[in-house]
């Protein structure tokens, strides 16, 4: 039994399963799901600094830190109690693409090669964690949300913006992955 | 005229809540909230809930930067499989909490509020998919990834933050 948690979940069952965060969470207390909030709630109550877009009661969203708070002890769980013993089983095309950058590690979810403390010194480390992680917060915010609050919840009730705002969001992640991604990999 | 002091202090008091709620959902996905109050032993659900998401989100390998990757280049159909068959589960959902006018489990009936459209979510989409196959993670998975153990997340997490602090200063400034 265990042993079917272990391997990876497809995805007609991951998909579903996250799917029905929308309902519960409606159903729970009338609340939107979305995680890229978060972000600015943790500026609101850190360093609002008097901007207005970070003057409001922020308390009143304490649900959303509390659900994200919930993701870092899912995934802890996850990790310790139904980890997958195996490399992660990839297209070919990447591994063969990854190993001319010199990344060969597939035993965890990411590549410990490239997303390491000491690699933050390096340009190329720097950039996929400094540059990227700003981009997340600074387009998710100025796009009103992320994957979760307009693919997944916006979609969900047909919202025609959310279908641009995704449409974008893929758009700017084919540009990366396959034309500026290969330099930065390269530094 | 003269107005009863209770009277004003209600309304100023109704204006603020007003107000805040507007600042609030500023470029949030949808502004529905519950209306009821309540102590933190309630917020724990939502913890719960986060936590099964976690476990998803990591079980699945959408937290993985290896994914991503393989979706931007068209090399696995699992993101895709994913993120729609989620999308149709969401859809069916909300239309039966529609059609069945479903309420919250305190009894308030669900409102789901449209979202208007702007520039932003063209420019920001953009940034934020440079960013997406950059990090290889969108935020959610961010916090999974922390969860595991890589430590060095909470410095692309960090730079979310920071992210998010930079665009609310220059809000006023940028093209909406």
């Amino acid at each position: 039994m265990i042993e079917t948690f272990k391997q990876p979940w497809p995805w007609y069952v991951a998909g579903p399963l996250i799917g029905a965060t929308v309902p519960l969470l409606l159903i729970l207390g009338n609340k939107s799901f979305g995680i890229s909030s978060s972000l600015r709630h943790i500026c609101a109550a850190c360093a609002p600094a008097n901007i207005s877009f970070f003057r409001y009661n922020w308390k009143k969203e304490l649900w959303n830190l509390y659900f994200v708070a919930g993701v870092v002890v899912g995934g802890f769980l996850a990790g310790k109690f139904l980890s997958n013993p195996y490399a992660i089983d990839l297209n070919p095309s990447l591994v063969s693409e990854l190993a001319q950058y010199g990344i060969n590690d597939f035993s965890q979810l990411i590549p410990i090669q490239l997303f390491n403390w000491k690699s933050l010194l390096s340009w190329r480390g720097f950039l996929l964690m400094g540059a990227g992680g700003f981009l997340v917060g600074f387009g998710t915010r100025y796009a009103g949300g992320c994957t979760s609050g307009h693919s997944i919840t916006g979609l969900s009730i047909l919202q025609w913006p959310s279908l641009i705002a995704t449409i974008c969001f893929m758009i700017g992640g084919f540009i990366m992955a396959n034309f500026i991604l290969p330099l930065i990999l390269s530094l | 005229m003269l107005t009863h002091p209770e009277t004003s202090r209600e309304k100023v008091e109704l204006y603020e809540e007003n107000k805040d709620f507007e600042v609030r959902s500023l470029d949030a996905m949808c502004v529905n909230e519950s209306h009821l109050e309540h102590n933190w032993v309630h917020r724990l659900k939502y913890l719960v809930v986060g936590i099964l998401f976690g476990i998803v989100l990591v079980k699945s390998e959408v937290a993985s930067w290896f994914r991503v990757q393989e979706m931007f280049r068209l090399q696995s159909f699992h993101m895709y499989g994913v993120i729609g068959s989620a999308v149709l589960t969401g859809m069916i959902a909300v239309w039966l909490i529609k059609k069945l006018n479903i309420k919250t489990i305190y009894g308030e009936k669900i409102e789901i509020y449209p979202k208007k459209f702007n520039k932003g979510q063209i420019f920001g989409g953009l940034l934020f998919g440079l960013g997406w196959a950059m990090t290889g993670a969108c935020p959610g998975p961010l916090y999974a990834q922390v969860g595991l153990g890589f430590s060095v997340v909470l410095f692309t997490l960090f730079s979310a933050v920071v992210g998010t602090w930079v665009y609310g200063k220059f809000r006023d400034k940028l093209p909406h």
